[in-house]
């Protein structure tokens, strides 16, 4: 960190890249002070917006040399503060570099630079029957070098995996200015998986510059059912049946009545009506497969106590469907003015216990949770509502989010399946892993940034809490072009 | 002869770290180039036994010396499997080793290896201390990656004494397929389509030898029949074919046998390379993903996989050095044996002859 009273000269690093690249103004800077956790901003020294991997590297060169710290951005929509600003430290938005630099459709890989919008993937890669498999909700904005660096996943991480199962190969320079390679355009490897631990590392080791994509073929069928229940319970029963059927659904999601109401009242998704929860099950894949894994399911949740089950009849009723799962976090935005979104993970026959313990936690604090999540993988996303202007309500909020994140620990789960951890669940990573192996993760942050430059104040307990204000919801969030999940 | 160690609790694993100077974690000792080097081995085979199996969670923790086949055995029951079809288990291979080696069979191809299946894992490092990476969810991004790390580290960063996988169910039926093709362009250019196409095979395998491409499906029977029929091709007796498929019954044992991870288009490159070279037999497994190659010239195929700009890892064989070809990333791995083995007890994983 650079010294008390010490400020870098940003005329040298200004003069080393092309004009422009460097701003500083109060404006430039306002935009960048948060990302998608809202609560927590931060003003840095400066933002700079290279065009090219160069211009990157430089930069970073320009960080290592006066021990500046900087914060990579792509599209700031981190649920977890991980692209939040250092106060005295300069983020390197990526924006810029958005090239998709190959799509191969031999190798079935694309290979794009970081600031590629996750859904342009796709997109890049549909004449050529292809997809990228991971899918977060914010897919129509956020980068996948954010994706890389969170880990990012979607709604079909039980059959298909997270971001890093679709990461082949890294081009990054590290925190010490260093440009590695890892891995390559093979979906094998040989030595460890620098690869894979470059992903989900939350921005401490560096920037990637150069990314090797994984791409699949795209379903040629789907069959979307939705079904509404009584109650979560008999929801959570169904999921139970299904996967103990032996099938594998691509996506298989719950959402409870108060985020119903939230997606009825934004995108009129016409959902049961007097549902307590709806459950989205899809299956995926060639049509003949389809047509016999469907015949089971139909059975299956006709002996659930389903009181209506809809089938998607063609691809505009399908969207419709996903269009009220989608919406729901932007949604729920209608319902409160601030919400807190967490993403724990339970073991996936808790669910109805954790949710009813949820339930108990907010009748007990009379703060609303509303409930949406991945069945599938037992990963929450209670919404904890609140309004920011309330003395005290952000605390109250945050505490009863930081209840809910070790009754996850306590069923053995995890504190996050998708967001990370960044600077909102910094505090509870001791929780989850024991001294040594924090000291472990300590270690293996300094190989690759020795001086702790990356990213500070992210994933590790400790360190300055930057400032907490109000802001209600994102920018984005509030027109509708980002949801939060 | 290296002396052997056969810890039975982490307990002896942390003491065994702590008093011995030079030390390799070994399994079944199925891929024995691995474990070929000046070292005690620390075998893992009284470290064994399933911990946790929760089928409704689809998850499986178990000891790093649990066999393979205890494990098929154990999912089976429940009508789950491990995707990515880890081979040797015929032959006695571990957990554990299948991991270190970052060893996956045909099923690879359509979930990934055991990067993409290993979500938790006990380790105990060269100070001695118990790590663990990962946990017990399937979904889970909390901390650094360290089970993905682990994958393909050869034992070279420490002892696993535990490994927690994500399990799917297992198709209710197989079907596989034989494709005989003009040409190792046309083989290319088939599994291209068929990696890009409708079906969703489970595996696709090529044999260039025979310039035959095999194709399994899985699903329900009814479908998988239909899917075939448009498939074309000769039948493939299912039982005579994928079993010795995973335990490289096709390279002889006097020959050294090498792992190369490759992509569908340098793969065949190297395809072409090979063709009529009586020194080497190559198998390409995975769409394309890895490269097999039994070889009785090491040196030759060194220089050869140095020019396509291919690593190998020698699984098997007396050769000189473990790897062949383009020796992967060494800055990083530097930096991370200091972080997990300061005192240099495990041998170092690419500095070796």
């Amino acid at each position: 960190m650079c010294s008390v009273g010490r400020q870098p000269d940003l005329a040298r690093l200004a003069a080393a890249l092309p004009p422009g690249r460097v701003r500083q103004t109060a404006a430039d800077l306002s935009s960048f002070e948060s990302d998608g956790l809202t609560a927590f901003r931060a003003r840095p020294l400066a933002v700079v917006q290279p065009e090219t991997a160069d211009e990157v590297i430089a930069t970073v060169r320009w960080c290592a040399e006066h021990r500046v710290p900087f914060v990579a951005r792509g599209s700031g929509t981190s649920l977890s503060g991980g692209s939040l600003p250092v106060a005295d430290g300069i983020v390197i938005a990526l924006n810029r570099l958005k090239r998709i630099i190959e799509i191969d459709p031999v190798d079935r890989v694309a290979v794009v630079e970081p600031g590629v919008i996750n859904l342009a993937v796709t997109q890049a890669a549909a004449p050529h029957g292809l997809h990228y498999a991971p899918d977060p909700s914010s897919q129509v904005i956020c980068t996948i070098g954010g994706n890389v660096a969170f880990n990012s996943g979607g709604a079909h991480c039980l059959k298909y995996g997270m971001t890093a199962n679709h990461v082949l190969g890294i081009k990054a320079v590290l925190a010490t200015g260093e440009v590695v390679t890892f891995g390559g355009r093979s979906r094998d490897h040989v030595g460890p998986d620098f690869t894979g631990l470059f992903c989900g590392s939350e921005g401490l080791f560096g920037i990637a510059l150069e990314i090797t994509l994984n791409l699949l073929p795209k379903a040629e069928t789907f069959h979307t059912v939705l079904a509404g229940y009584r109650s979560l319970e008999a929801a959570g029963d169904a999921v139970a049946a299904i996967i103990d059927s032996g099938l594998l659904p691509g996506a298989l999601e719950i959402m409870d009545a108060l985020a119903i109401e939230a997606a009825e009242a934004a995108v009129h998704c016409n959902y049961p009506p007097g549902a307590e929860a709806v459950l989205i099950v899809e299956l995926e894949g060639p049509a003949e497969r389809v047509a016999v894994e469907r015949e089971q399911l139909t059975a299956l949740l006709a002996n659930t106590h389903a009181f209506e089950t809809r089938v998607a009849q063609d691809a505009a009723e399908r969207l419709n469907i996903w269009r009220g799962r989608k919406s729901a976090f932007s949604a729920v935005g209608r319902l409160s003015p601030d919400f807190i979104v967490q993403d724990g993970v339970v073991p996936r026959t808790r669910l109805g216990e954790a949710l009813r313990r949820i339930a108990e936690m907010s009748a007990e604090t009379g703060i609303r949770v509303a409930n949406v999540f991945h069945a599938g993988d037992g990963n929450l996303h209670p919404l904890i509502l609140y309004n920011g202007k309330e003395p005290g309500a952000h605390d109250r909020a945050e505490a009863l989010a930081g209840r809910i994140l070790r009754l996850c620990l306590d069923m053995g789960g995890s504190l996050t399946g998708e967001h990370g951890i960044g600077v909102e669940k910094k505090a509870y990573l001791p929780d989850m892993f024991d001294a040594p192996t924090i000291a472990a993760f300590h270690d293996v942050r300094h190989a690759f940034d020795p001086h702790e430059i990356a990213n500070p104040g992210k994933m590790f307990p400790g360190g300055e809490a930057p400032a907490l204000t109000h802001t209600g919801l994102h920018p984005l969030e509030a027109s509708g072009q980002l949801s939060r999940e | 002869m290296n002396s052997v160690l056969e810890p039975t609790s982490i307990d002896d694993v942390v003491a065994a770290v702590r008093s011995t100077d030079r030390l390799l974690p070994v399994g079944a000792r199925t891929k024995p180039r691995l474990g070929a080097t000046a070292a005690t081995l620390l075998s893992t085979r009284r470290l064994a036994g399933i911990v946790e199996y929760q089928p409704a969670e689809y998850t499986l923790t178990a000891r790093a010396g649990t066999p393979l086949s205890e494990i098929a055995v154990a999912l089976a029951a429940k009508g789950q499997y491990l995707p990515f079809d880890p081979p040797l288990a015929a032959a006695g291979a571990t957990l554990g080793g299948t991991v270190a080696a970052n060893l996956a069979g045909p099923g690879r191809f359509r979930y990934g290896g055991g990067r993409d299946f290993l979500i938790g894992i006990k380790l105990v490092d060269g100070t001695g201390q118990l790590l663990t990476g990962g946990g017990k969810v399937v979904k889970n991004a909390a901390g650094f990656d360290l089970p993905k790390l682990v994958v393909g580290s050869l034992g070279r960063l420490g002892v696993l004494t535990e490994l927690t996988f994500k399990v799917f169910p297992r198709p209710p039926a197989t079907l596989t397929r034989c494709l005989r093709c003009a040409s190792h362009a046309e083989a290319l250019a088939r599994l291209a389509q068929l990696a890009t196409s409708r079906f969703e095979a489970d595996a696709l395998e090529y044999t260039p030898a025979d310039k035959a491409l095999y194709v399994r499906l899985g699903g329900p029977a009814e479908s998988n029949a239909a899917l075939a029929a448009e498939l074309g091709g000769e039948s493939v007796d299912e039982a005579g074919f994928w079993p010795a498929r995973a335990d490289f019954a096709w390279a002889p044992a006097d020959r050294a046998l090498v792992k190369i991870p490759t992509s569908p288009r340098s793969g065949f490159a190297l395809a072409d390379a090979l063709e009529d070279a009586d020194a080497h037999t190559l198998q390409l497994s995975a769409g394309g993903a890895t490269a097999y190659v039994a070889t009785a010239d090491p040196r030759a195929l060194d220089r050869l996989l140095q020019t396509h700009d291919l690593s190998g890892l020698v699984l098997r064989g007396d050769t000189a050095s473990l790897w062949l070809g383009t020796v992967p990333q060494r800055t990083i791995d530097a930096h991370l044996r200091k972080v997990f083995d300061p005192h240099a007890r495990f041998p170092s994983l690419t500095a070796e002859s």
